[in-house]
C-alpha cells in the first residue's frame, strides 16, 4: 500500500515548508488516474498526523478527472481509466488531466 | 459541497465561516486574502502547489546525474511476484554479466535470499529490505548504490519489490523501466495495472516456453498493453530456455552509455 509513502511525502512535504507551525486543513490534489486510492490516503492521514503539527487537520481532496488529446486526431476527451481510447481508435494520446499529486496548499495556525 | 473552493469532498469545514458565497469550479488560480471573517483562532492560508513526491523526485534526479557522470546504465525491474525476475537475471548474468560487468541490487520486503541467488552467479549484489514498504524509492536505491560502487561503464540491474502497484510511482533515477509478466500470471494484467504497463520502456512477457500448458491470450495481452501505454515495445522470452532472450540483451546493449 504505497498510500502510507504517499502519506507520509505529504507530512514531510507540509514540515519542510511549514516548520512547527499548527495545520488546521490541508488540500491535495489527487488525479483519479494518479494510482493513489483516495480512502486509503485518508485513513493513513489520520494515523499518521497523531501526535504531530497535523493531528485534527482537515484533509480536503480535490480529484481532477482524467483528460487527454488525442495526437492522432486532435480531439479532446475525459479518461475514466487509463485503458480507454480515442473515438476514432487510437490509443495514442496525451495524458491532460487526471495525474496529479500535488499539495495546493495547506491553512496554519497565524 | 466545501465552502472553500466548492469540491464535493466529504471533509470537515466547521473551521472556516464565509461571509459571502461563492460557487466556481476548481480550474481558476485565487489568493485568500479577500473578504473572510473569521470567528475562530486566527488562520492562514498558504499556497503550497508543491507535488507530493518533490523530495523523492529531487533524489532521484540526483541518481539519474550520479548514474551519467559514471556512465552506468542502471535498469529497473518490476513485475508482481514470480513473474521471473531473479531468473532473468541471473540468466542475463551468466550469459552476458562478465561482458557488461553488470551488478544488481535487490528490493525485497524480506530475506537476502534474491541476493544469494545473485551472488552465486558471480555478480555483486546489494539487498535492500524495504519491511513493510512496498516498493523501492531513490533514497533507498541511492543508499544501495553507495553500497555496491559500481564501477564506471558498467551496468546495474535493479529488481524491484515483487508489485504491479506501487513502484510505478516511485521515480529511481533510472534510465529505464521494464515490465515483466509471465504467461501463467493471466494476460489481463495490463488492463488490471496500467499504471505499471503506462511507467513502462519495455515489456518483458516471460515464461513463453509454458504458452501450450496455459490459456493465455498473448493478443488480448498486447491489446491491453498498448492501450496502457501505446508503442511500448514487448519482447517475448523464456528466461529458463533462453527462448527470445538475445532481444533482451541486443535492448540492453542498445542502451549502454
Amino acid at each position: 500500500m504505497h498510500e502510507m509513502s504517499i502519506t507520509q511525502s505529504v507530512i514531510q512535504a507540509i514540515w519542510d515548508r511549514m516548520g512547527d507551525a499548527q495545520v488546521r486543513r490541508v488540500c491535495l490534489e489527487i488525479g483519479t488516474l494518479s494510482g493513489v486510492v483516495v480512502d486509503s490516503l485518508r485513513f493513513c492521514f489520520e494515523v499518521v498526523t497523531e501526535g504531530t503539527t497535523l493531528e485534527g487537520a482537515s484533509l480536503e481532496i480535490i480529484q481532477p478527472t482524467g483528460k487527454a488529446r488525442c495526437r492522432d486526431c486532435g480531439a479532446e476527451f475525459v479518461l475514466n481509466d487509463l485503458l480507454v481510447l480515442c473515438e476514432c481508435g487510437s490509443a495514442n494520446r496525451e495524458l491532460l488531466a487526471g495525474e496529479e499529486l500535488k499539495i495546493r496548499e495547506v491553512e496554519v495556525l497565524a | 459541497m466545501c465552502a472553500t473552493c466548492g469540491c464535493s469532498g466529504d471533509t470537515l469545514f466547521e473551521i472556516h465561516e464565509h461571509d459571502h458565497e461563492h460557487e466556481h469550479g476548481h480550474d481558476h488560480e485565487h489568493g485568500h486574502d479577500h473578504g473572510h471573517s473569521h470567528d475562530h483562532a486566527a488562520t492562514r492560508t498558504v499556497t503550497l502547489e508543491q507535488a507530493v513526491l518533490a523530495r523523492n523526485d529531487a533524489l532521484a534526479e540526483r541518481n539519474r546525474k550520479w548514474l551519467a557522470e559514471r556512465s552506468i546504465l542502471a535498469v529497473n525491474l518490476m513485475s508482481s511476484p514470480g513473474a521471473g525476475k531473479t531468473t532473468l537475471l541471473e540468466r542475463t548474468i551468466r550469459e552476458l554479466g562478465a561482458q557488461l560487468r553488470v551488478s544488481v541490487i535487490e528490493g525485497d520486503q524480506e530475506t537476502v535470499l534474491d541476493a544469494d541467488r545473485i551472488r552465486a552467479t558471480g555478480a555483486p549484489a546489494v539487498q535492500i529490505n524495504t519491511g513493510s514498504g512496498c516498493h523501492l524509492d531513490a533514497k533507498m536505491l541511492a543508499g544501495g548504490l553507495e553500497t555496491l560502487n559500481p564501477p564506471v561503464g558498467s551496468v546495474v540491474l535493479i529488481e524491484n519489490v515483487g508489485n504491479l502497484v506501487c513502484p510505478a510511482l516511485f521515480d529511481l533515477g533510472e534510465q529505464a523501466r521494464v515490465v515483466i509478466t509471465s504467461v501463467t500470471e493471466g494476460a489481463e494484467k495490463p488492463r488490471k495495472y496500467p499504471q505499471m504497463f503506462r511507467a513502462a520502456d519495455l515489456v518483458l512477457l516471460n515464461k513463453i516456453d509454458l504458452l501450450p500448458y496455459v490459456k493465455f491470450d498473448v493478443d488480448d495481452f498486447l491489446d491491453g498493453a498498448r492501450r496502457a501505454n501505446p508503442g511500448v515495445e514487448v519482447l517475448h522470452l523464456s528466461a529458463t530456455t533462453g527462448d527470445g532472450i538475445a532481444d533482451w540483451y541486443g535492448w540492453l546493449r542498445a542502451r549502454l552509455p
